[in-house]
């Protein structure tokens, strides 16, 4: 269901009249419009938006809110140069199965955003031609953006001879 | 090593050692992560048929430090010196959309016009300074090797200046959410003055040295187009995209710290070529340049910071006074400001295309997360496309007319 808030949101808006069962949610923040997209949903909604123009995709990327169910978030930002408008678009993601849709198929450049976030927080991207690390060295273990992370320390001990 | 190995094994043996049956002759070429041409540590697995270039797939990663999640658990003001090591080149940009959107996050605060007008004549001297380092850079690697010496001449001077602002020459720190970090020396706009108004006069002076030199041209003409369809569904941002006509820019777009007060124009060209990319860079040192000339004339009089005490540091001579000061003071460094809960993604205009910081607050003094839209990622994510087909003498070219920075890239 679409929010009051983003009811002049045209592209929304025209989301809703599609599919309103891919809209889970959304709200506005500071004047900036977030839509929550059921999780199975993402390429459809995604290849809608880019049939709306909005031919850039600016970044994607992950917001871990552990210990909370589910944990993850996987937030896209959408512009569109013609209208000159952003859209954020978010799936929440479980830790139980972290896996999303890879939205390589409608914008190309989706490519190494979905590889860092994979590297970073260890969400799977199904049907992504290249799921690899992107940033950590590839026999890296763990996920570094992961609040369970630690910021300092290392898995080995040094010691002086 | 292990994948460059496997992937050499598992392609076909060379024509030549198999009595030439057609099987074309390819080789792999490892270049980097300690090339010269890279500005950095990059490293490009190219795939190479004869000088044709086959398959090119970056490695990045070499100088990733985890930025960030190193601003998770620094403060607010603390994550603006990280914000700096970002981009080495621009320094400033980082400090600046890093600052709008903490100011946006915070919302009711007020920057005074004098700050904002301070933030664009800055941040429009780093375009300056990291064209400049980009022109001379790319012109060394094509073998014009004088252009160097004039550029980094007059980034000297840059730096020079920033340092009397800051105290620093790269990592200024100097843009911080509220305003300013410090006042603006006595003296600036005089320093200011002797620099900008010559400055167009030097931009001919490298026109001189490359717009009708035949190496030059051959070069860049002609070299490293990609179609303007391709760069926007693949990421890229910046003067690459202005070069193939369009006139992406937020500063026109997404105004921002006041740039809707100043009159320029977005620099483009149509070639979409190496030479067009040179062009645009060109153009727009001279509309910064024509942008810090507007600001240096049209300063404001008045405060460089928000009256935010909560937020900006007080005045050193006010806390020797002041039980207010002096409990905000120890309360902004030991503690920390609070930013509401919420979410931004602020995108600026950077030398090199489009930079946009998210940021979630979960209300406390630490931001909850901090994500950098780089434009030199978006920009190599390009390079495969850009180099496939073409010769590997171009490959430099393309890539220096990139312009990317790996700081930029890795974080």
């Amino acid at each position: 269901m679409l929010p009051e808030a983003l009811k002049d949101v045209a592209a929304a808006a025209a989301l809703e009249q599609r599919d309103s069962a891919a809209i889970v949610d959304g709200h506005r923040d500071r004047d900036e419009p977030t839509l929550f997209i059921a999780p199975g949903k993402i390429v459809d909604v995604c290849r809608f938006f880019r049939e709306m123009e909005f031919n850039r995709i600016s970044s994607i990327t992950g917001v871990d809110w552990y210990p909370a169910d589910p944990r993850f978030e996987v937030v896209y930002h959408l512009h569109s140069t013609s209208r000159n408008e952003r859209i954020r678009l978010k799936v929440r993601v479980r830790e139980q199965e972290p896996e999303v849709e890879s939205v390589t198929s409608v914008w190309r450049g989706a490519n190494w955003y979905e590889r860092e976030v994979f590297d970073m927080f260890g969400i799977r991207f199904r049907n992504h031609p290249d799921l690899r690390r992107i940033l950590m060295p590839i026999d890296w273990e763990g996920h570094p953006l992961r609040k369970d992370y630690p910021v300092h320390g290392h898995k080995y001990t040094y010691q002086n001879e | 090593m292990q994948e460059l190995i496997e992937h050499t094994e598992s392609m076909p043996a060379p024509a030549a050692l198999e009595g030439g049956t057609g099987t074309p002759r390819r080789m792999v070429l490892n270049m980097g992560p300690q090339h010269p041409s890279t500005h950095g540590v990059l490293r490009v697995i190219i795939e190479l048929d004869g000088e044709t270039v086959v398959k090119a797939t970056p490695d990045i990663g070499f100088l990733h430090t985890g930025i960030e999640k190193e601003c998770e658990v620094k403060t607010w003001q603390q994550t603006v010196t990280l914000t700096d090591r970002v981009d080495y080149l621009a320094n400033l940009s980082n400090n600046l959309v890093y600052s709008l959107a903490v100011e946006k996050l915070i919302g009711d605060i007020e920057i005074p016009a004098r700050a904002q007008w301070m933030r664009v004549m800055l941040v429009e001297f780093q375009r300056i300074a990291s064209h400049l380092v980009w022109l001379g850079t790319h012109a060394l690697d094509l073998g014009a090797m004088s252009v160097f010496f004039y550029c980094f001449r007059e980034r000297e001077e840059i730096l020079k200046i920033f340092e009397q602002f800051s105290g620093q020459r790269m990592m200024t720190s100097y843009i911080r959410p509220g305003g300013l970090a410090l006042e603006p020396p006595r003296g600036w706009d005089r320093m200011v003055a002797r620099f900008i108004r010559s400055f167009p006069e030097k931009v001919d002076e490298y026109e001189e040295l490359l717009d009708q030199n035949p190496i030059w041209k051959r070069r860049t003409v002609g070299v490293g187009p990609i179609a303007l369809e391709d760069m926007l569904d693949l990421g890229i941002t910046g003067p690459m995209v202005r070069a193939a006509g369009l006139p992406l820019d937020v500063r026109k777009t997404e105004p921002y710290s006041s740039y809707d007060k100043f009159d320029f124009k977005v620099a483009t060209r149509t070639g979409n070529d190496v030479y067009s990319r040179y062009q645009v860079r060109m153009e727009e040192m001279r509309q910064s340049a024509r942008i810090i000339v507007q600001a240096l004339e049209g300063m404001p009089e008045g405060a460089w910071q928000a009256n935010a005490p909560k937020i900006v540091l007080p005045d050193r001579e006010k806390m020797k006074t002041q039980m207010e000061a002096l409990i905000y003071h120890f309360k902004i460094v030991t503690e920390g400001y609070r930013v509401p809960a919420g979410e931004v993604y602020q995108a600026i205009e950077s030398p090199r295309g489009e930079i946009a910081y998210y940021i979630v607050s979960n209300g406390t003094s630490r931001p909850y997360r901090v994500f950098m839209r780089t434009p030199s990622f978006g920009n190599l994510q390009g390079l495969p496309k850009m180099i496939e087909g073409t010769l590997i003498a171009d490959t430099i070219a393309t890539m220096g007319s990139q312009d990317f920075v790996l700081g930029d890239v890795d974080r």
